[in-house]
């Protein structure tokens, strides 16, 4: 089926253009909101965004591919992100990595056969006091410890910790 | 020195706006919409207060460039993309205290005539968008942003706008390309911001923390902040601190404090059984420096500058003995060439050589030539691109080879890590 902006995006979508001078600056909010909408920003949804904003779909699509955050597939249900820079290497991301790809059975970029969960590696969020640092869809988790981790698997397995998506 | 000072930036229960407001805040806003725009500045130029994001340009002269005749729109924006490895101190700031920001904004955007800002946050900052959105609407209710602010005639609307996940965008014109709705590939300079900045207008780009530091200035005077600090490194700094320490965190004090005190004093000295190695002062980018130089430093520009590296953001990496030097090289040489962004040949060929010749000494199939390689390769990648990224990498690669020569010799004849290290590989 083809894919269509709905009245609802088009009306926040105007409101979101209001904020600057040139409506196609709002191209990556407006593309956050269609990936909070759908959990990812397939490639009909770029064109039909590139319609609406009167611009070549290769600047959408250049725009969805430089940017780490925008997702081109459908991932898990729990994106856990684990950053592997500097300060948190030192505080012992390597082995929660490691744990985690053993607890889940996947490799980074790989989602569980149930869709549950989507394993990456992100460099620095930002968060270096606090490391080692993982970030599960949208939300910090920080001064990770492998029970803490684990709790933490358990914790979204059983729907326990509802995330944001 | 006094230690022991009143917080600027940090204070408790100033989160909210009542918070903030019962503390005294936004009557600095009241006081400068008083002033003519020029004295605004003219204070802040008295203060010396100077960029905290890193490149430590006196934040007066920046706002006093642009054009003056000059028709049309100008722009404010706050630079909220903190990405530097190391850097978590905006973060600390955006949840503590963000109508000093706010307030900051409001009084920058006054001094430089913008009707508009933006404030540029790193995409992963969900939570601290959310809850600086919320700031920015209270303070519209207030008055305090808007049409008409508390009677003056200055109109000032705010913006949050959320990045998407790339470093680069904390370098100021790809941040303006992001805020454009670009892929952030930086702009060659010049021209300048100031003359042709977002939308093509005069725009000023200021780190979070320099302008949460503005309305602190404009009620105590330019005089009061000057004399904060050490010299030409005036007023107070925040130090985030990561690695092996027992209190990692977020400080705030004036800077110019010796490395040694605030390592014993505010960190809480290293874990037990940690032997210092190495400290990276001002983020991932600033040159490493040794045990003994770091602990023979003072943190601020000129100190760091003459021991051969750099305030940078204050983000302070503690290294201790059972790291290996090779390893946390390849780790920073990885994210350098992750986020480059592609447009220059030295930084994009430079960045993955450098990470290569990084692989092959760290899996053992290296060899000391290769020592002088990476050496030479950082070197021709400094000062050849368009934006500081490339330099990024070259400084650490260029500190690390040369300070820490043995081990990556060690790397080269076979032998690897300290034993400690081994395991995390």
């Amino acid at each position: 089926m083809p894919f269509k902006l709905t009245e609802e995006f088009k009306a926040k979508a105007a409101h979101i253009c209001a904020r600057y001078p040139r409506k196609d600056a709002a191209l990556i909010p407006l593309l956050q909101e269609l990936q909070g909408q759908a959990g990812f920003v397939a490639e009909e949804a770029m064109d039909a965004l590139a319609q609406y904003l009167e611009l070549p779909y290769a600047r959408v699509k250049g725009v969805v591919t430089f940017y780490t955050m925008f997702n081109r597939a459908p991932l898990g249900k729990y994106h856990l992100q684990v950053c592997r820079n500097i300060s948190c290497h030192m505080a012992g991301a390597p082995a929660l990595l490691g744990r985690l790809k053993e607890k889940l059975g996947i490799a980074e970029g790989e989602t569980t056969k149930d869709g549950l969960f989507t394993l990456s590696t992100v460099e620095c969020l930002g968060a270096c006091g606090t490391a080692p640092v993982l970030q599960a869809n949208e939300d910090y988790f920080e001064n990770l410890t492998p029970e803490k981790l684990d709790a933490l698997i358990d914790d979204l397995k059983h729907g326990k910790h509802p995330l944001k998506r | 020195m006094i230690l022991n000072m009143e917080s600027i930036l940090l204070k408790d229960n100033v989160e909210c706006l009542e918070g903030y407001f019962a503390a005294g805040g936004y009557k600095p806003l009241k006081k400068a919409l008083a002033l003519k725009p020029s004295e605004v500045t003219d204070e802040v130029k008295k203060s010396n207060l100077r960029g905290r994001g890193g490149a430590g340009f006196p934040t007066g002269l920046k706002w006093s460039f642009i054009p003056k005749d000059a028709p049309g729109p100008r722009y404010l924006v706050c630079n909220a993309d903190e990405g530097e490895p190391g850097t978590f101190k905006d973060r600390e700031l955006l949840l503590k205290n963000p109508h000093a920001l706010i307030e900051g904004m409001a009084i920058a955007g006054y001094a430089i005539g913008a009707a508009h800002g933006y404030i540029y946050i790193r995409g992963e900052f969900a939570a601290e968008a959310a809850l600086l959105e919320r700031a920015v609407a209270d303070a519209r209710a207030k008055g305090f942003i808007g049409r008409n602010i508390l009677g003056s005639g200055f109109n000032f609307e705010l913006f949050v706008h959320r990045g998407a996940g790339a470093y680069i965008c904390g370098e100021e014109t790809a941040l303006l390309e992001s805020l454009e709705g670009f892929k952030g590939q930086p702009r060659l300079k010049p021209p300048f911001p100031a003359v042709k900045g977002l939308f093509g207008s005069p725009t000023v780009i200021n780190n979070v923390e320099t302008l949460a530091a503005v309305p602190s200035i404009i009620e105590k005077g330019g005089d009061w902040y000057a004399a904060i600090g050490a010299g030409k490194s005036a007023g107070t700094k925040l130090f985030c601190v990561s690695g092996p320490v027992n209190k990692p965190g977020v400080y705030e004090l004036p800077l110019g404090v010796p490395f040694r005190t605030f390592l014993e004093n505010n960190c809480g000295g290293l874990k037990a059984g940690k032997k210092l190695k190495a400290v990276i002062p001002g983020g991932s980018s600033t040159p490493v420096l040794t045990a003994a130089e770091a602990l023979a430093v003072n943190l601020d520009y000129e100190s760091l500058a003459a021991a051969g590296s750099m305030l940078g953001s204050g983000a302070v990496i503690i290294i201790d003995e059972s790291q290996c030097m090779v390893k946390l090289l390849q780790v920073l040489a990885r994210f350098y060439h992750h986020e480059s962004c592609g447009q220059c040949t030295p930084c994009r060929e430079g960045c993955g050589w450098i990470e290569k010749l990084l692989n092959r000494l760290e899996d053992g199939r290296g060899t000391v030539k290769d020592l002088d390689t990476l050496y030479s390769v950082a070197e021709a990648m400094l000062g050849r691109t368009i934006c500081p990224l490339a330099d990024a990498m070259a400084m650490p690669v260029m500190s690390f080879v040369k300070k820490f020569r043995s081990e990556f010799e060690a790397h080269a004849a076979g032998k690897c890590c300290p034993p400690d290290a081994a395991g995390e590989h």
